[in-house]
């Protein structure tokens, strides 16, 4: 199985677009798109005959105030300050608890218990050329990462069932845990870069991430044409860092057009000149072994 | 009062929006510090060009296991909600799994025998820049490999001064970190572009706000771009529109070069006064209408 993940550290460098494109020239593929905060793609691939499913994402501590006699030791023993006095009541901030069980470990009086987070969702659909895995972590809900990690597993049962061995990733911006979950044990990733200092600077981060995993790196710079002196200085540090650079392209309101009327841009606007680079771009990467 | 500049999709314009607004705040004579909270890539400090005052590192405490007094009785691991220490009892195997620690403390309160002791691990820097003498950019950067920034930016914000205007600049998304930003604020401004994209995450950020009964007022980047979509929704949902900048190449450049385009283009400085008052006036409304 080829597990391929688009990422980019900066957001908005055109990861979901491209990862759209990407997807609709596969003859037939798996697509995990593991921006669980926010997920785009089914926006554009046409996904059908929808399941949906609940995710626990963790535990929050909730303090019954019958039993609570006041002793503070809940308060005392956090460590994320996710509990509050009030007047005589002792309460739990929900969004800073961090579902560590402490407390109800300390309460003398066996006043706190753990709640399960069951806000969050993941779907499985049909497209046209296979399925699609996306998921939604409810807003201030945790483990991002183990989320991913849920949609990969999701993905690949998907692909046996399938009998594909292509799974396409359209990971998260940052480096945090839900990008290092997209990262680890994949095969290749395309980093979607912009000629900007800031873009750059959050190439580098990401680079040293996907070096740590040891994942096979290819680079594509995006809206190159914005800066042809910062576009230089990204190639330059890709050939100095033996990362190819499998694609250039340029800013182009079909992007959006294609995007506006639900489409990848390559299925939109398939004899465009962006399409054509999109397309050298794939076959690029599915050769490259 | 905190101000934070957010939204749930990535490279709407949150930096932009962030330095710029910073920027004429300070112009203007009032004390201000921006907190650059977008620690997992953070680009502030390449626009706001001030003059480094000091660093600090953040660390999270590490549990080390003194193997001498550590008994294998496995109450540690089982204590531990995140799977960061595995003991193999038949073999006397015990190991922490630094990268899964979350601090919480839990294994040191297991531990009958006095086996656990804390060290520290650096997990990112505050670094704090100096600009215009009075004001100040504080930057959060984790280290790369670290999973969780949400100690950080707490401790970044924890610094911020209450009786004057600090501007936060949120990670995207709209999980922990995104969570652990905004809720130290007082109002919001989410930054989205008028595309199918950004409505779709902008509907995720206002239900995040929502939720947590966060003021906020929304700020569409690159209009003219996409369609209507964006402006329909929030008319549709009685949300406020503080402003609206243009898709303009010139500022896709000067933001490349790492400008402000306050500096740089009169016309985008006299928006941002315009949309800094026009904040202020909706932090007072949404105040009025709460009491």
């Amino acid at each position: 199985m080829t597990e391929i993940a688009i990422l980019s550290g900066k957001g908005g460098t055109g990861k979901s677009s491209l990862s759209a494109a990407l997807a609709t020239l596969a003859s037939k593929v798996v697509v995990a798109d593991c921006d669980v905060d926010a997920a785009n793609l089914h926006l554009v691939l046409h996904p059908d005959n929808y399941r949906e499913e609940t995710y626990v994402s963790g535990q929050k501590a909730v303090i019954d105030a019958a039993k609570c006699s006041h002793c503070g030791a809940c308060m005392d023993y956090c460590r994320f300050d996710a509990i509050r006095q009030t007047n005589h009541t002792f309460q739990v901030i929900e969004t800073a608890c961090d579902g560590c069980q402490l407390c109800t470990r300390v309460c003398p009086e066996e006043a706190i218990s753990m709640v399960n987070q069951d806000k969050s969702r993941w779907f499985a659909a049909d497209i046209p050329n296979g399925k699609m895995i996306h998921a939604r972590l409810a807003p201030g809900e945790d483990n991002s990462g183990r989320l991913v990690n849920l949609v990969r597993d999701q993905a690949r049962e998907a692909a046996l069932e399938l009998n594909t061995d292509l799974i396409l990733i359209d990971g998260p911006p940052g480096i945090g845990c839900p990008a290092i979950s997209s990262l680890t044990g994949i095969d290749k990733v395309v980093l979607v870069s912009e000629p900007s200092k800031s873009g750059i600077h959050d190439l580098k981060r990401i680079v040293k991430l996907a070096q740590h995993f040891r994942v096979k790196i290819y680079v594509v710079i995006n809206k190159y044409d914005l800066s042809s002196s910062l576009s230089k200085a990204l190639e330059d540090w890709c050939q100095l860092m033996r990362i190819p650079i499998i694609g250039k392209l340029p800013f182009d309101r079909l992007v959006v057009d294609a995007m506006v009327n639900g489409e990848s841009i390559t299925n939109w606007a398939p004899d465009s000149a962006i399409s054509h680079e999109i397309r050298k771009i794939w076959n690029k990467l599915i050769q490259h072994e | 009062m905190k101000i934070a500049v957010a939204s749930g999709k990535g490279g709407t314009g949150k930096t932009l929006l962030a330095t710029n607004l910073f920027n004429v705040i300070q112009q203007s004579g009032y004390a201000v510090d921006l907190i650059d909270c977008d620690a997992e890539e953070p680009n502030d400090q390449q626009f706001i060009k001030g003059k480094l005052q000091g660093q600090q590192l953040v660390t999270q405490n590490i549990p080390v296991i003194d193997k001498d007094r550590c008994t294998f009785c496995g109450k540690c691991q089982e204590f531990c909600q995140y799977n960061a220490i595995i003991i193999v009892r038949s073999h006397q195997h015990i190991r922490v799994f630094e990268d899964l620690c979350h601090d919480c403390g839990a294994c040191g309160y297991a531990c009958q025998s006095g086996a656990i002791s804390w060290q520290a691990k650096t997990t990112g820097t505050l670094t704090t820049y100096e600009y215009n003498q009075h004001s100040l950019l504080v930057e959060g950067r984790i280290a790369v490999g670290v999973y969780s920034s949400v100690p950080l930016i707490s401790q970044a914000i924890k610094g911020a001064k209450p009786e004057q205007i600090t501007i936060l600049d949120a990670p995207p998304g709209t999980s922990c970190p995104f969570i652990a930003t905004v809720n130290e604020a007082d109002f919001v401004v989410l930054v989205t572009e008028p595309t199918p994209f950004g409505l779709n995450d902008l509907r995720l950020s206002v239900q995040a706000l929502q939720h947590l009964n966060i003021p906020f007022g929304v700020v569409i980047n690159r209009g003219g771009l996409g369609n209507q979509d964006v402006h329909r929704f929030l008319t549709e949902n009685k949300l406020p529109l503080l402003d609206e900048i243009p898709f303009d190449r010139r500022i896709a450049q000067l933001y490349s070069e790492g400008e402000l385009i306050t500096n740089n283009i009169s016309a985008y400085n006299k928006q941002f006064q315009e949309l800094f008052i026009r904040i202020k006036k909706q932090i007072e409304h949404d105040r009025d209408s709460h009491t």
